[in-house]
């Protein structure tokens, strides 16, 4: 077929570039429910918080909860291991981000920005190590923190990351003390 | 010479040469698995191809009848899985073929591939057959991974967790891309549904792509085990009936070995934690893959940096798309390569010390050697192999695929010009 040689853009390529263009577009339409649709759900959206009693958690004890489908570690420190936290110089720390959802971004990583609760006696943060997601063991690893069993990552007493190969210290999530009571989320 | 003209199809009877003319399906079947021509010297090495698919065939056929009494739902998977080993009829048959059948299909698919590497099957003209093969081996390890995780175990469970957690190595967006992948903020049943869905879609893609790769094949023709071009009539043999029964002793053999794991180590491949039911809040002291994808597992601990052990677990696979061109050696065939046929053979004792480090804990001495071996694993194929093809002095090659066979000593007898 013969090409027209014309300065000015034909009939046919504005046809063509129109026709493309609508074609992505709907495409494009199309696309994002079929991929948004794997987000999660209303539902799931919807277990967003969750509350504890924690009265009965004296120093030294700890206790797990559930939230969106994470375990929380609830953990009311002893003496030693809040004194061993607040001993540690942020220059040996490997993540020295607080990683804590109540400060802003950037606040160091001290034992202060980490711990929470009255006289920051308690330390809640989600336990699922930063690595690969497992859970750690408590009262364990290297520096009498946490222990992450899959790929051997060792947190401190205030669950920062010290050796091993997470990235980053075990996040803090919003968390609100009333009384007796705590709400996650 | 037209290699596909050995014996062309020709329809007898009135309604074959009707169809024929409509549709020449029957034609297609006999050029490509009756009067396919074969080089004449294929070993038992070549009978992987055909189980590979007898594999698949096995693994779909086995899955869609558990689809019909599975439920991927968190609540109730692992129940369904107890029930169609309790009560389902024939469902513990049905199931441990299925799981052993996993285990079964990557023996094959290894020695497959390393049958390619110490034969050079992936050289000109076959570049494309062998990276359709790896996107084949992609596919059947995504496939294996999500349906281990149907059975919602504790090793299900920590599995898809320790897996899916890969991505949110990924700067920026791993983490709402690690979320997407869950539909929630953890593993549970949004994860478990979807990958229900995805583990009955990609063996279907696997077969698509067998298609592509059979005839990927069967354009250039098969490699062999002298690596050199096929050349004459007397090079080759009709696939039916000379391959068609060698690969059905070689698929009788495996097969054996299958029932021997199905009827009596039904367990031995597979992890008892397995078959303790999920639990988020705890993660059991030792998890460990498949055994399969172990090597692969030692070669991500080895790297003491998340983001680093996710690029050369990615990287340990992606490096076998490029082999084709990582290879400068002009011979195909390790038998005539001395120092490649050494190498080859390091490459797999690697990988096998690789799947035994990946088994153990990540520490100490384990550790160092999983660097070691992780290290070695990368430099083959990109130092060893580009090198050796400018150090390399091959042994000379037979002048045909024949002439060693029916004349040794002596020069081939030439087909005439114009012979099929």
């Amino acid at each position: 077929m013969e090409e027209t040689k014309t300065a000015e853009p034909s009939r046919r390529d504005f046809l063509y570039v129109a026709t493309v263009s609508v074609g992505a577009i709907g495409v494009a339409l199309v696309a994002w429910p079929l991929i948004h649709q794997m987000n999660p759900d209303a539902a799931a959206l919807a277990l967003a918080t969750t509350e504890v009693d924690i009265s009965g958690i004296e120093p030294g004890m700890a206790v797990t909860v559930k939230w969106r489908g994470k375990p929380v570690f609830i953990r009311n420190r002893t003496d030693a291991e809040i004194a061993e936290a607040r001993a540690v110089p942020l220059a040996d720390l490997k993540d020295r981000d607080a990683r804590n959802a109540n400060l802003d971004g950037g606040a160091d990583a001290t034992d202060e920005n980490r711990a929470s609760g009255p006289d920051g006696r308690f330390l809640v943060m989600v336990g699922v190590c930063t690595h690969l997601g497992c859970v750690p063991l408590g009262e364990a690893g290297n520096f009498g923190g946490w222990f992450c069993p899959c790929h051997g990552s060792h947190y401190d007493t205030a669950g920062r990351i010290r050796t091993g190969p997470a990235p980053q210290n075990l996040e803090i999530p919003v968390l609100d003390f009333s009384d007796s009571m705590l709400r996650i989320g | 010479m037209d290699l596909h003209a050995l014996t062309p199809y020709t329809p007898r009877s009135r309604p074959a040469r009707w169809l024929e003319r409509r549709l020449p399906i029957v034609g297609l079947v006999h050029s490509s698995f009756i009067a396919y021509p074969t080089p004449r010297n294929l070993n038992y090495w070549w009978t992987f191809g055909g189980i590979l698919t007898f594999m698949l065939a096995v693994q779909i056929v086995t899955g869609v009848v558990l689809a019909m009494h599975y439920v991927p739902d968190a609540t109730l998977a692992f129940d369904s899985v107890e029930s169609i080993m309790r009560d389902v009829n024939y469902g513990w048959l049905i199931r441990y073929i299925h799981s052993n059948g996993a285990s079964m299909f990557f023996i094959a698919v290894y020695i497959h591939m390393f049958r390619g590497l110490y034969y050079g099957s992936y050289k000109e003209p076959r570049e494309v057959l062998w990276i359709l093969g790896v996107i084949l081996f992609l596919l059947m390890v995504a496939t294996a991974f999500l349906g281990y995780v149907l059975p919602w175990g504790q090793m299900s469970f920590w599995a898809a967790t320790v897996i899916t957690n890969l991505f949110s190595a990924i700067p920026v967006i791993g983490e709402p891309i690690t979320t997407w992948l869950w539909g929630g903020f953890s593993v549970d049943s949004p994860t478990l549904n979807r990958f229900f869905s995805l583990h009955y879609l990609l063996p279907f893609m696997i077969a698509g792509v067998v298609v592509l790769h059979i005839w990927a094949l069967h354009v250039p023709g098969n490699n062999n085990p002298l690596g050199i071009q096929v050349k004459s009539r007397q090079d080759v043999l009709p696939f039916h009936p000379y391959y068609t029964s060698k690969d059905g002793f070689g698929l009788a053999l495996f097969i054996l070995l299958f029932a021997w794991f199905v009827f009596y180590q039904p367990n031995y491949l597979a992890h008892p934690d397995n078959y303790i039911p999920a639990d988020p809040l705890q993660t059991p002291a030792h998890i460990v893959p498949e055994w399969y994808f172990l090597p692969f597992y030692a070669i991500l601990r080895a790297i003491p940096d998340k983001l680093g052990g996710v690029i050369a677990f990615g990287g340990a696979i992606a490096v076998l798309f490029f082999v084709p061109w990582l290879d400068t050696s002009k011979v195909r065939s390790a038998r005539f390569r001395p120092l490649y046929r050494q190498f080859f053979w390091i490459l797999v004792a690697t990988c096998i010390g690789l799947g035994y480090l990946g088994s153990q804990a990540p520490e100490g001495g384990y550790l160092l050697a999983s660097r070691i071996l992780t290290a070695y694993y990368f430099a083959h194929f990109l130092i060893i192999m580009p090198l050796l093809g400018f150090i390399e002095k091959p042994k000379p090659l037979p002048t045909s695929i024949s002439q060693p066979v029916l004349t040794p000593g002596a020069a081939a007898a030439q087909a005439p010009p114009g012979a099929h």
